[in-house]
């Protein structure tokens, strides 16, 4: 008999969200109640879950993991060789990953009871929140490629129809199919590349798979770089990287509950964790290109986000920076440094999207940062809060932020040779070379990572300076006024998250999976101890950030840097482009489609003239012999018959 | 002076079938061409008994039987269907008659 506990973790949402859907349209507040319950008693499970593991192990251990909560697997399909099981596998990763969506995820939920006051589809908006949550926690458990690409793929279509939730506006609907196109194009390649893992290993197992590379580190000999490349293509989709990075600005039409848990917290964490659960599978010519990616992906959107000026894009573009961030951990074969920053990003993004919430709630659903101002007093929570997690994001010493991305960024700076070296890839190959390129390649990296570090600084004070201090830029932020607490209490909440979410020892404990050393004793001023260049540069960065953007925002009226570097920020407004440049290569290959398509068109009107035309002709031809004369046709028959006897008798 | 053979049955059999088959398709009038036709059925039953007499063998002889039935009874039904053109078209001329034509 299985124990019903991690069961009940995942279902319970499911639970809700189909009887919100069957039974309680009618009463929205019943249906948020159903689904805030589901969520939450789905997180103090999964918290019993976590104690039941911690009980057994200390997080500060190192050494491997034993796990206390029995891995649970079904038989649920046979088709020829292929099994596919439904099961839950818990370690680290999973557990933690199990807390933050569960955690963020409830306080996400109370506070949306807030939001989404008097709104006519509230109860769809939580049956549908529920219904995300039950798929995230099924890409968290599962425990084989097939069911993870499932619970992925419904994870997706939660996406599309929260981001499209306000569907009679356009806008809203546009985005939420763009969401879907652009994630079904990484997908593809997701499934391709489980398709080239069950051909090579015949398993879909991760343990199994796993075993197998351990066994035969040649196991896809030259497809290696592929498969991990394919595999990656599903985290690019989900994760946001470039080049498929265009639909989670856009993906901001959903309300702001769901921009802050799912295109913050935890669906666009999924694609990170997903490259951390099958970190096994990629050789090191795929994690140069994981890399590259991620730290390109980090650069172009701070970037953009510094020229951004609805509060909800920069924050946006902020979420594809930081994800860069992790991606860019991956694939500096550091995966613990990207779970712990996707840990304490999940509640500093989470936290600044409420709050970001929480003031355009305040100001009648204005998101221009230039028509609001002097927030500060109207709404003192939002404003406290919202400063940490500002402070997070940006690393500012103590806070969580400042840890992980001290992880990464060490990471980078130490070009994380010892993890690369347990890979064993390295005996095999030109052991110099390697180690020359991944050495190259990781300073490049850590001179990215303090660069956006710097204008993550830059970009969260702009925001902050011209949203909550300065002069209220228009009658709407004199009128604003401070949320409800239900809305504020989850703020709060998060904000212990988001400033203490560093001393945790969560790299501690993701770590020994991983087979690395984290530092055993965890105190406030470790990272300036062990790695003092990355720490300094990185404190550095924040203090040069926040000095030239107190410089130009402090009390500025509008943006002054058009004025000094025009052609470079009309590029950042418009993105890069990117946006215009995919839909004139959209529209360039339909073009070229219709064209080769109006040519075979064209062809084939000939050749339906010429059928028709020769019936026609012969039609005419035959006509003439049609005389209407009995005795006409009587010749002919006697004359075929003469004919044919002639034929067959005489010759 | 030979006794007479199969090949001057058939010979006879032969002509009697043209002279009719020459009737259909030369004469105007759909009497006449009836009348011919008839002479082409009974060439075909000259050659038939013909065979019968020469192979010593009575089928032949059954089946005139049965073609000289069915052609009595395909006589009275052609000249009712000519007698009912008749009246309808007031002639019996084949040229007047080639409404098939498109």
């Amino acid at each position: 008999m299985y124990d019903p506990l991690p069961w009940m973790v995942l279902f319970l949402p499911l639970l809700a969200a189909a009887v919100i859907t069957l039974f309680t349209q009618k009463n929205p507040r019943f249906s948020a109640v159903l689904s805030v319950g589901a969520v939450v008693i789905s997180f103090l499970l999964s918290l019993n879950l976590f104690c039941n593991s911690m009980a057994l192990t200390s997080i500060f251990a190192i050494g491997p993991f034993s796990l206390p909560p029995e891995d649970i697997s079904v038989s649920w399909l046979k088709v020829g060789h292929l099994s596919i099981h439904f099961g839950m596998h818990f370690d680290s990763l999973s557990l933690l990953m199990l807390l933050i969506v569960t955690g963020v995820g409830s306080a996400i939920h109370i506070y949306s009871i807030g939001y989404m006051k008097g709104d006519p589809g509230e109860s769809r908006f939580f049956a549908e929140l529920s219904l995300f949550t039950f798929a995230m926690l099924g890409v968290v458990l599962s425990d084989n490629f097939m069911e993870m690409f499932i619970f992925w793929e419904l994870v997706g279509l939660c996406s599309y129809l929260l981001i499209g939730f306000w569907y009679e506006r356009a806008s809203a609907a546009d985005a939420a199919k763009k969401a879907f196109l652009t994630n079904r194009l990484g997908d593809f390649g997701f499934f391709t590349g489980i398709l080239l893992v069950w051909a090579v290993t015949g398993t879909l197992n991760f343990a199994g798979a796993h075993t197998q590379m351990i066994n035969n580190p040649e196991l896809f000999d030259t497809a290696a770089t592929w498969v991990g490349l394919l595999i990656f293509c599903g985290a690019v989709g989900k994760s946001a990287q470039f080049p498929l990075h265009v639909w989670l600005p856009d993906a901001m039409e959903g309300p702001t509950p769901v921009s802050a848990l799912i295109h913050a917290a935890t669906m666009v964490a999924a694609g990170v964790y997903m490259l951390c659960r099958v970190f096994f599978i990629f050789n090191p010519s795929a994690l140069n290109v994981i890399a590259f990616i991620g730290g390109f992906t980090a650069l172009m959107s701070a970037l953009v986000a510094c020229q951004q000026d609805d509060i909800k894009r920069i924050l946006a573009y902020s979420t594809l920076s930081q994800l860069g961030y992790m991606v860019m951990a991956v694939g500096l074969s550091h995966p613990p440094a990207a779970m712990f920053h996707l840990a304490t990003h999940a509640f500093f993004k989470a936290l600044l999207f409420l709050g970001a919430g929480s003031v355009i709630h305040a100001v009648s659903q204005e998101q221009n940062i230039w028509k609001m101002g002097r927030l500060r007093e109207k709404m003192p929570v939002t404003y406290w809060t919202f400063l940490a997690a500002t402070l997070a994001i940006c690393g500012c010493p103590f806070f969580s932020g400042f840890y992980s991305k001290d992880a990464i960024l060490s990471a980078a700076y130490n070009g994380s040779l010892d993890s690369l070296l347990s890979k064993n890839f390295l005996l095999s190959a030109d052991y110099n070379g390697i180690l020359k390129s991944a050495y190259n390649g990781s300073m490049t990296a850590f001179a990215v990572g303090i660069l956006v570090a710097f204008l993550t600084t830059f970009y969260m004070f702009r925001l902050f300076f011209v949203v909550f201090l300065g002069k209220a830029k228009s009658e709407l932020s004199d009128r604003a006024h401070e949320s409800p607490k239900v809305m504020t209490w989850p703020l709060m909440v998060l904000a212990v998250g988001a400033v203490f979410g560093g001393f945790f020892g969560i790299e501690q404990f993701i770590a020994p999976q991983f087979g690395e050393r984290a530092p055993e004793i965890f105190a406030p001023l470790e990272p300036f101890r062990t790695a003092p260049v990355p720490a300094f540069l990185g404190v550095a960065a924040f203090a040069v950030g926040l000095w030239l953007a107190c410089h130009f925002y402090y009390r500025a009226e509008s943006d002054p840097l058009p004025a000094r570097l025009r052609s470079l920020c009309r590029i950042l407004r418009h993105k890069f482009y990117f946006d215009e440049m995919y839909a004139s290569l959209i529209a360039m290959t339909q073009d070229l489609v219709a064209s080769f398509a109006d040519g075979f068109d064209i062809f084939l009107q000939w050749l339906v003239r010429f059928v028709q035309g020769t019936t026609e002709l012969t039609g005419r031809g035959l006509r003439l012999v049609q005389t209407g004369s009995l005795q006409t046709y009587t010749f002919l028959f006697a004359a075929g018959i003469a004919l044919a006897l002639y034929l067959m008798l005489l010759r | 002076m030979n006794p007479i053979n199969l090949q001057d049955y058939l010979v006879v059999s032969a002509l009697l079938f043209c002279i009719g088959l020459l009737g259909v398709i030369v004469r105007r009038n759909i009497l006449v061409i009836y009348m011919s036709l008839e002479l082409m059925l009974n060439a075909a039953n000259l050659a038939l008994a013909a065979f019968s007499r020469f192979n010593n063998n009575l089928d032949g002889q059954i089946i005139v039987l049965f073609v000289i039935t069915v052609a009595a009874a395909e006589v009275a039904l052609g000249l009712a269907l000519i007698v009912a053109l008749y009246r309808r078209r007031q002639t019996t001329h084949v040229e007047d008659l080639a409404t098939m034509k498109l």
